[in-house]
């Protein structure tokens, strides 16, 4: 019994670091654990199962995160399945230190903290520049190239850059 | 009335607004004033489509015939359709398409805010995730409704024609009927006269800043939650449904 469960877990472990390092096809530079997006992977009747919280509810890139989460899985010895878990909804408070500094380092401004309030978003938030680290921002646009988002511009450096957008 | 009709109902008409808005703003994708509203439109397209499509999936399990989500998109007739008639009401200029946002985000978050307390966990979760998006929404609205109301002599005067024309539909946001009440006894779902209120208090807000008032209306518009739609719709799906109803099956 004890063996098998040893087993188990090895094999819960491996293929979690399989899911795990899937990258985000728009945003290359982090993976969907960095995003908190893989919620689990269990061995459950041999079959892996990844449980997957999308993002926005239109992200384009959601089949095709879950796709590349099974085909990773598979590559990795696995029969896999995927589902999708829609509650508790995803926030951006899920990206993991790790991804948030990765973020920063590609030139995307992580989102600001603490998303859970709505009215939050009403209110002025600082965004520093993710490359010279300046707080005189201002907003551009509210959506950029993609649905996750907004466009920023940096007073003091003059650079335009990505801001993660908070939900 | 049995509570899997009423959500289901429920269900299509929620999923019917969104995507309905949701095909409309995407009408706007490269005829945008500027470039980033070309950005921004067909973004609050996809946030609203998105949410169609999970509203559309769960419908389709809650019925259990085997309808997936483009089957309730693609293979519904006009009468079928059960959105508001102000979702459907044709983009006009910028001016109604930001007011039409701003009227419809205005009552979905609260709701959506409302309807993360649903018992029902599916629902729970699709609104979690709403209710951020459409934060979003009024505040993009919001400020450009207020830009463009405080703004020149033609703005304010294209503001005001879409306040005119838009504020007949506002009531059916509000309306209850068999299948609400139930949901609301059933804990399922929020009672959508009860939200009138904090919608009354965005808009005077957006509406103070834009020197816009509301009118009085006198006869206010219903009947799309009954299938009793205007004869833009029927346009519209046409659009929408050419593929299917043209080529009946055919996949990507």
């Amino acid at each position: 019994m004890s063996v098998v469960s040893i087993d188990h877990a090895n094999a819960q472990k491996r293929a979690w670091n399989a899911a795990a390092a899937v990258p985000d096809p728009e945003v290359p530079c982090v993976t969907v654990a960095d995003l908190g997006m893989l919620r689990s992977v269990e061995i459950v009747d041999n079959v892996a199962v990844a449980k997957v919280s999308p993002t926005y509810s239109g992200c384009p890139a959601t089949l095709a995160i879950e796709m590349a989460i099974e085909a990773a899985l598979r590559d990795a010895g696995f029969e896999a399945r995927i589902e999708r878990v829609m509650s508790p909804a995803w926030t951006t408070d899920w990206i993991t230190e790790d991804g948030r500094e990765k973020l920063r380092a590609y030139g995307i401004a992580p989102p600001v903290k603490a998303a859970n309030s709505v009215r939050a978003l009403f209110g002025e938030t600082t965004v520093a520049c993710p490359r010279c680290g300046s707080t005189e921002t201002e907003r551009i646009s509210e959506f950029g190239s993609t649905a996750c988002k907004a466009l920023y511009r940096c007073k003091s450096c003059a650079e335009p850059f990505d801001y993660f957008k908070c939900i | 009335m049995q509570t899997r009709d009423a959500l289901l109902e429920l269900l299509l008409r929620l999923g019917d607004d969104c995507l309905i808005l949701g095909h409309r703003v995407s009408e706007w994708c490269g005829h945008a004033p500027i470039l980033e509203e070309d950005m921004a439109l067909p973004n609050m397209g996809l946030d609203l489509i998105g949410q169609a499509r999970t509203l559309y999936t769960y419908a389709g399990e809650v019925e259990g015939k085997g309808r997936g989500e483009d089957d309730l998109a693609y293979l519904r007739t006009d009468r079928e359709y059960r959105n508001l008639l102000l979702v459907e009401r044709p983009n006009g200029d910028f001016a109604h398409t930001m007011l039409r946002q701003l009227y419809f985000a205005a009552f979905m978050e609260p709701y959506w805010r409302k309807m993360c307390a649903s018992k029902d966990e599916t629902l729970a979760g699709i609104a979690g995730k709403a209710v951020k998006e459409m934060a979003y929404h009024i505040r993009h609205a919001g400020e450009w409704v207020i830009r463009m109301g405080d703004g020149t002599e033609e703005s304010a005067r294209r503001m005001a024609d879409a306040v005119d024309a838009l504020s007949i539909y506002i009531d059916e946001l509000f309306q209850t009927d068999d299948v609400t009440d139930t949901l609301v006894a059933a804990g399922i779902a929020p009672d959508p006269s009860g939200l009138r209120a904090e919608w009354d208090r965005t808009i005077d807000m957006v509406f103070t800043e834009a020197r816009l008032k509301l009118p009085d209306v006198s006869y206010p518009q219903t009947g799309g939650r009954s299938g009793l739609h205007g004869e833009e719709l029927g346009h519209l799906l046409s659009e929408l449904q050419y593929m299917q109803r043209t080529y009946p099956g055919m996949k990507w």
